[in-house]
Parts: C-alpha cells; structure tokens; sequence
C-alpha cells in the first residue's frame, strides 16, 4: 500500500489555488483567443480584446484574472489502495487553501453563517466532493467558483415527457436569464440525471471538464452542438452587450436516474472558468 | 477606439446630458468602492436616521439630503454627485496599489440603490441588469449607470492609481475605498433617460446580422 503524507496535500493544494486564479487553464485561453478572433459584434469585440489584455496582464504582473477568487470548490478522487498519514484529509485540504488564499493575496470571500454573515477572513471552509476510487493516487481538481455566475444556476426537475426538447428549453432560459449577469462568455456546466443534488453536482464536474472536449456518449455530444448554437444565436455577445459569442462551451455530465424524473441542474460560469488538477 | 472620450469624475447633473447609452467613455478623477455589505450599512443607517423624523415614510426618499447625512455623522462619506464602484477587489501585494478590481454584479444593489439616488449619488458602476425600480430612479433622480467589464479585474486594476479605505474598515474587501481612477474604462448602460444598452444592443446586433 502506497503511503502519503498530509503535508504534501496542503502545499499541493496551496499552489494550486494561487495557480488557478492567475493563469487561466490552457484548454481556456485557448478557447478564449479563438472567440476574440471570431467575434464580430462592434462592443462585444472591444470586450473580447480586453479580456484577452486581462489574460495577458494578470500572468505577467502575477493578479487574480478576476478580483472574485471564489469559493474554492475540490473535487477529489482518493485511490482506496491509498494511506493518508497526518491531518484529516479535509483539513489539510483546508490548510492548503488558507495558506493559498493569504500567501496569494486573494480574496476572502467566504462568510461562515448565510445569515450573520461574517467573513472567516481565510476562504475556508473549502466545498470538497470525494470519490473512492481505485488505484493508490490521489488526484485533486480545483475549481475556484465566482458567485456571478453561480447566482444565475439553476435547478429544474423536469418530467420524463420533457425529452430532449424540455432540456435544451430550461439550459436556453436559464442562459438567457443569466445574460450579462454571469459575465458571458460564459462556460454553461450541465448535470442531467441522478437525483436533485447529484445533477447539481455533475453539473459543477461538468465545468472542469475541457472546453474544447465533448461528451463520449455520441447523443449527449450532439445536444452540446446544438446547444451552443442556439446559445450563441440569441446574440447576447461577451458582456451581454451584443455577439457571436454568449458561450464558449456547454459541457454535459449524465448519471441514470429514476423512472419517474429527469432532473436537470444548470451551472453557470463565466469565462474565468478557473480549474487545474494535480495527482499526488 | 480612435476617439478616446474622457469624463472627469464626479460631475454634475448638467454634465448627465452629454451620457447616452452605448457611449465607451474612459473616466478620470474620484471614485467610491461599496458593494453588498457596504450598501446595507448606508441604507440602515439612512433609514434609521429618516425614521428617527418622519416615521414610516424614509423609504420615499424625504428627509436628510445626502449632505445633511453627512454633515450630522450618519454616512461616513457625502454621497451628493458621487459615484459608486460595486468593487471588492482582492489585497494588494507590495508595491501594488490594489489588487484584482473589475465589477461585481449590480442587481445585489439595487435594493437599496433607490435610496441612495434620492439622497444625490449620481452614478454607479457595475455589471448586470437593474431592477425597474432602479431604472425609474435613475431617471427620476438623473442619474447613470455604467457597466465596466465584468472578469477584467487585472486590466481594470491598471487604471487605479491611488486607493484608501475612508469607511468600515472591518468590512475586509467590502469596505468603502476613495479610488483615484486614470482613463477607467466603461460603457453607458443605463442613460439619464432610462434608455437601457442591454436591452438595444442584442436586439441591434441581430438586426445587424439578419441584414447582413
Ligand atoms: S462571474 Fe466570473 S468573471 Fe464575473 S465577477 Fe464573478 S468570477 Fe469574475
């Protein structure tokens, strides 16, 4: 059995947090340079080459791409051939994002009751989802997780007679809804299947996922095409302010579900769709 | 943009006229930092002090202007022909004048926006749509509202050159801060007319595309 100690989960975790949120992820950048070159709506390319200059500015003088550095949201596939020595997992993983948020000079934003409201001052607590897995890795993906987009998501159980046409429906009015709120272009994550809190949660996965990718299952992968077309027809353009581009991409993630249901969970996020992973 | 456009900030209402929605304007001058938790202090403190008066009826907008709410200690700041900056940007490292600092989104605002028109703020900076209620007192009150782009915090926090926090300062990142702006790009979004860019922009880009 191969063995692992806390240590390293904390400053894996750390400099994966400064990482995130200063260098956009490659399958990103790349998805970004590419609509800034396509787009052809007069504001929505002014938006597009500055936030391609963003890009550029926050990797060369070391600055969040965006002030709101998230809720550090993990998810994390332990190896059940692995032994963790040290701390409690969840508590490393905690140090590490204290330790990345202060280290990093990123934002606190996290408060630590919904209704008093106070700042814990260091980001934490961390949303972590855990897989058992096999094998003896552990493998971390963070997604720091900006609330602009995450207040325009949604949740919609729809019924099994809604089919496809119900789903592409609920993902156009919640993008549509979402408009220039969740900074578009947007990445549009979507959970369909399982239950109420699974779909929510595939749908988060479904943004870690590379944007330039589409799903295996051949059916899904075209309802991703046909999605990002009838986004990007409606013309809401980067900033919301008119053009080809509301989204870069849609990813879908499915699960079985039961007979009677077909929930469907919509994860906004904005272009500063943040995620890196790293194996230990 | 061959043709920069620079506004001096703050300015008067007569100046309001020259702002159309779609202008690209860059401003240069003072601006103010508040967002969610700063704003609610603002609105109770005003209320409390417009109730201690005249009852039930604060939320109308009578009462102290912005300068007496000042001038008597209630608001940390006279917020007359001000702007607001819906920011909270991350720490500054050293040598740096701030951190990360581009929008967040406006629409957590716009309940208490209504009432901090009425008492003389002039504009505000943000991302996102307002509320109709937002919208009729920008209009009633003649007032703008700007959008500056959202996620462009790094590019945007280039063009602040000088920032202080003057007002609840234990409110970490949301505190309110004097920021000295340079060339701060925006775009008109909501005109002191209620005309409302979000609203003409889409619908002119289709209509662009559709006759192409
Ligand atoms: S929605 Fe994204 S880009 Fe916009 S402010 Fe939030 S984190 Fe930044």
């Amino acid at each position: 059995m191969r063995t692992i100690n806390t240590d390293i989960v904390v400053e894996t975790v750390r400099d994966m947090c400064i990482q995130a949120n200063i260098f956009l992820a490659p399958d990103m950048e790349e998805r970004m340079r590419k609509a800034a070159d396509e787009e052809d709506g007069i504001l929505g390319k002014q938006i597009m080459n500055q936030l391609i200059e963003n890009m550029e500015i926050a990797g060369s003088d070391r600055i969040p791409i965006c002030q709101d550095t998230g809720m550090a949201v993990f998810f994390v596939n332990v190896g059940q051939d692995l032994h963790i020595e040290g701390m409690n997992l969840t508590d490393a993983i905690n140090e590490g994002v204290r330790q990345g948020y202060t280290e990093g000079f990123l934002r606190k934003s996290v408060v630590a009751d919904p209704l008093i409201r106070e700042n814990t001052k260091d980001n934490t607590p961390a949303i972590i989802h855990y897989d058992i897995v096999p094998g003896d890795k552990l493998t971390i993906t963070i997604a720091p997780k900006g609330f602009g987009s995450e207040n325009m998501s949604r949740v919609f159980m729809l019924k099994p007679a809604d089919g496809e046409e119900g789903v592409k429906a609920a993902v156009l009015q919640a993008v549509k809804d979402a408009g220039p709120n969740a900074c578009p272009p947007m990445v549009v994550g979507v959970g369909l299947g399982g239950d109420f809190e699974l779909a929510a949660k595939l749908a988060k996965k479904a943004l870690t996922r590379d944007v330039n990718s589409h799903s295996d299952k051949e059916h899904i992968a075209r309802i991703e095409r046909e999605l990002i077309e009838m986004i990007n027809a409606t013309g809401i353009g980067p900033g919301g302010l008119g053009g080809k581009t509301t989204a870069l991409a849609v990813n879908i993630e499915t699960y079985a579900t039961h007979i009677a249901g077909m929930p469907l969970a919509v994860n906004m996020c904005c272009h500063v769709n943040r995620h890196v992973t790293k194996e230990i | 943009m061959d043709n920069k456009r620079v506004i001096n900030v703050p300015f008067n209402r007569e100046q309001l006229g020259v702002l159309k929605a779609g202008d690209y304007v860059y401003l240069t001058g003072t601006l103010y930092s508040a967002r969610d938790a700063a704003h609610k202090r603002l609105f109770d403190s005003i209320i409390m002090a417009d109730n201690g008066i005249m009852g039930e009826n604060a939320t109308t907008g009578e009462g102290l202007s912005g300068k007496e709410l000042f001038d008597k200690g209630i608001l940390p700041l006279d917020i007359t022909d001000n702007i607001f900056y819906y920011l909270g940007p991350t720490p500054a490292k050293e040598g740096q004048v701030i951190g990360s600092a581009g929008p967040t989104t406006s629409s957590r605002m716009d309940k208490y926006t209504p009432l901090l028109l009425s008492k003389g703020l002039i504009g505000m900076i943000g991302k996102g749509k307002r509320s109709k209620e937002v919208i009729e007192s920008i209009v009633k009150n003649k007032a703008v509202y700007f959008a500056a782009v959202g996620g462009a915090g790094a590019l945007l926090s280039k063009c602040i050159k000088k920032s202080e926090v003057i007002a609840y300062d234990d409110l970490g990142t949301e505190a309110i801060r004097r920021l000295r702006v340079e060339d701060f790009p925006v775009i008109v979004v909501i005109d002191s007319e209620g005309n409302n860019l979000y609203e003409t922009a889409v619908e002119d880009y289709n209509s662009s595309k559709s006759a192409r």
